[in-house]
């Protein structure tokens, strides 16, 4: 045995023990989700109460999609639609600026870029209240509009692709592009896009996931009658909390996509918070 | 914006920094590149402006006026920030958001820092998966989070009291009191944000010189030392950074209590978990003829958050000294 797999077994066991709880105690209400949401309503007051998924899924979906209370699928419609346009726009306006604070100069730029750092420390919540009053004087109260349009930019998107364009991308490489004659906006497109592909990828999927997630704001301007995924499932338990078979299969259907987009890019979006973590 | 390109051949443009001479398209390029930057920074600063900073500073002067949303506004300078010192249901919000703040904050980080130490081992296999798998609850939307747990520390059938049960604990009204109420949504707070923070523990880990260790361990430092001696030392601006990101949302808590208390914007009977956030939207949104009053509950949560952070930056730059 080598020293280094010697030193391995001998520390390995119970570092691999508490790793394996905390992964278990991380999945394990997934679990708990999936196994209330397939059991009856009945067996669910069992004492000891069900360990194991049973076969009643269909049965509580059906009732997620008959109940006028939430609007589900409604809601899941919306929050892929809102979801996506906010990803796409923050992704293209974070590059537009990024690249512009990083590789072109202008007045007044640093300035302008402190200011973007400054606003990322703010919470949202402080302008809600006013935010409210607007959206009722733009007729936008329970509209998708109202969830859409205020988060369309995002300081943290235009950092984030800041610094990632000022390393990722040489001045060189710009200058290339003007001496063959390209506009600064074809060198956008055509060069600095395609060059902070990683980075947009993981800013989309942080956004999305984000977007996805967003409760407080939905909550506050949209209505039951057309809500968010987060907005619906709210309603649903209120109106429904002792039917818990049947919020637990909306709670379920809800969660799946994201778990879907964490296990096919996990490793991208780790890595992506892991680096953020490390340059600021 | 792209017309530069086609009026200008190859052949004739100047690269960058030096004079150019008088050419084809010359005006246009320096058109380009004067001005086309401000069109790429616009978007953000057009909508962040109408629907971040606008609002916000509506906010400061919104809490100046008795303001309501459907009728009047009367300027009434500081009378809402005087109020609010003087409303004990805006202490029992600032009471409630401390308390599950410490419940949430300080276990949370004691085990994102071990989780995070493990992690960190180089000799550890399956490291990938093991992050992921940590990392799961953050996917999760809160509004889920908050239902299932709501159901684990249900009273009756919850799987929580069922196991309690076995270490002879009788049934706990969990929304029934505070101190449990505190418990049961700190618990949703930090299995939700464990991971996360381990992850950005782990990167500030994986900037400490190896060498370090070794010299330790040469020095005959165990496990135990070397993780208070060289590991927390060293990681400590990431654990700032981890500990301001956790006071500003613990500040905001607002979702999970909402949902624990089914909905109710008061958190409980007594308000025994009603957050600062809570309070303001029971005064801002759901009154409309508070949203003055609710204003100036929004400025204060953003004063305590800024308080918080300066005192956290000073408590490091003193003791880094």
């Amino acid at each position: 045995m080598t020293s280094a797999s010697r030193r391995l077994w001998r520390t390995s066991p119970l570092t691999y023990m508490a790793l394996v709880l905390a992964a278990l105690l991380s999945i394990y209400p997934f679990y708990y989700m999936i196994v209330i949401g397939t059991r009856t309503l009945d067996s669910i007051n069992d004492v000891p109460p069900p360990l194991t998924p049973g076969g009643a899924f269909g049965d509580n979906f059906g009732r997620v999609l008959d109940n006028d209370a939430a609007n589900f699928l409604t809601g899941l419609m919306n929050s892929v639609i809102v979801s996506s346009v906010v990803t796409l726009s923050v992704v293209l306006t974070g590059s537009l600026a990024g690249f512009a604070f990083a590789k072109l100069r202008f007045r007044g730029r640093n300035i302008l870029l402190l200011m973007i750092v400054i606003t990322m420390m703010i919470p949202t919540q402080l302008g809600i209240i006013p935010l409210w009053g607007m959206m009722q004087e733009l007729n936008w109260f329970g509209t998708l509009y109202a969830v859409t349009v205020p988060f369309l930019v995002s300081a943290f998107g235009v950092f984030m692709m800041r610094q990632y364009a000022s390393q990722a991308i040489s001045d060189e490489l710009i200058e290339a592009g003007r001496v063959d004659g390209a506009s600064t906006f074809r060198i956008y497109w055509n060069i600095v896009l395609p060059a902070l592909r990683p980075a947009a990828a993981v800013l989309g999927l942080l956004t999305f996931m984000e977007t996805w997630n967003s409760f407080l704001w939905p909550y506050a301007i949209l209505t039951p009658e057309n809500p968010t995924l987060q907005v619906s499932l709210s309603f649903l338990s209120y109106a429904y909390y002792t039917d818990y078979s049947q919020v637990f299969a909306a709670t379920a259907v809800g969660t799946l996509p994201l778990v879907l987009v964490f296990i096919l890019f996990g490793r991208q979006i780790i890595g992506g918070i892991m680096e953020g973590a490390v340059k600021s | 914006m792209s017309l530069s390109a086609t009026t200008a051949p190859p052949s004739n443009v100047t690269p960058p920094g030096s004079e150019p001479p008088r050419r084809r398209g010359f005006l246009l390029n320096r058109l380009d590149l004067k001005y086309s930057p401000y069109l790429y920074i616009a978007p953000f600063f057009l909508i962040f402006g109408i629907f971040g900073l606008y609002p916000m500073l509506r906010t400061a002067w919104m809490s100046l006026h008795d303001w309501d949303m459907i009728g009047d506004q009367t300027f009434i300078g500081l009378d809402n920030y005087a109020a609010l010192i003087k409303d004990d249901y805006f202490w029992n919000a600032l009471y409630n958001t401390f308390g599950i703040f410490a419940l949430s904050t300080i276990p949370q980080l004691l085990l994102a820092l071990f989780l995070a130490n493990l992690l960190n081992s180089t000799l550890l296999r399956a490291k990938t998966f093991f992050r992921l798998a940590i990392f799961i609850p953050n996917v999760v939307s809160v509004a889920a989070v908050a239902i299932v747990f709501g159901m684990l520390f249900q009273r009756e059938f919850g799987l929580i009291n069922w196991v309690l049960s076995f270490v002879g604990v009788d049934n706990i009204d969990w929304d029934g009191q505070r101190w449990s109420s505190w418990t049961a949504i700190a618990t949703m707070v930090n299995w939700r944000w464990v991971g996360y923070n381990t992850l950005i523990l782990l990167a500030g880990m994986q900037a400490i010189p190896k060498d370090l260790y070794e010299a330790a361990s040469i020095d005959g430092a165990g496990p135990w030392r070397q993780f208070w001696q060289i590991t927390v030392p060293m990681v400590r601006p990431t654990l700032i950074f981890v500990i301001i990101l956790s006071t500003i949302g613990g500040m905001q808590l607002f979702t999970e209590p909402l949902l624990f208390a089914n909905g109710s914007i008061l958190g409980g009977n007594q308000r025994e978990f009603q957050t600062l956030a809570m309070y303001m939207y029971e005064k801002g949104i759901e009154n409309l003829n508070t949203a003055g009053y609710g204003a100036a509950v929004a400025w204060a949560i953003f004063l305590i958050i800024a308080l918080m952070s300066l005192l956290n930056f000073l408590l490091v730059r003193r003791s880094a000294k």
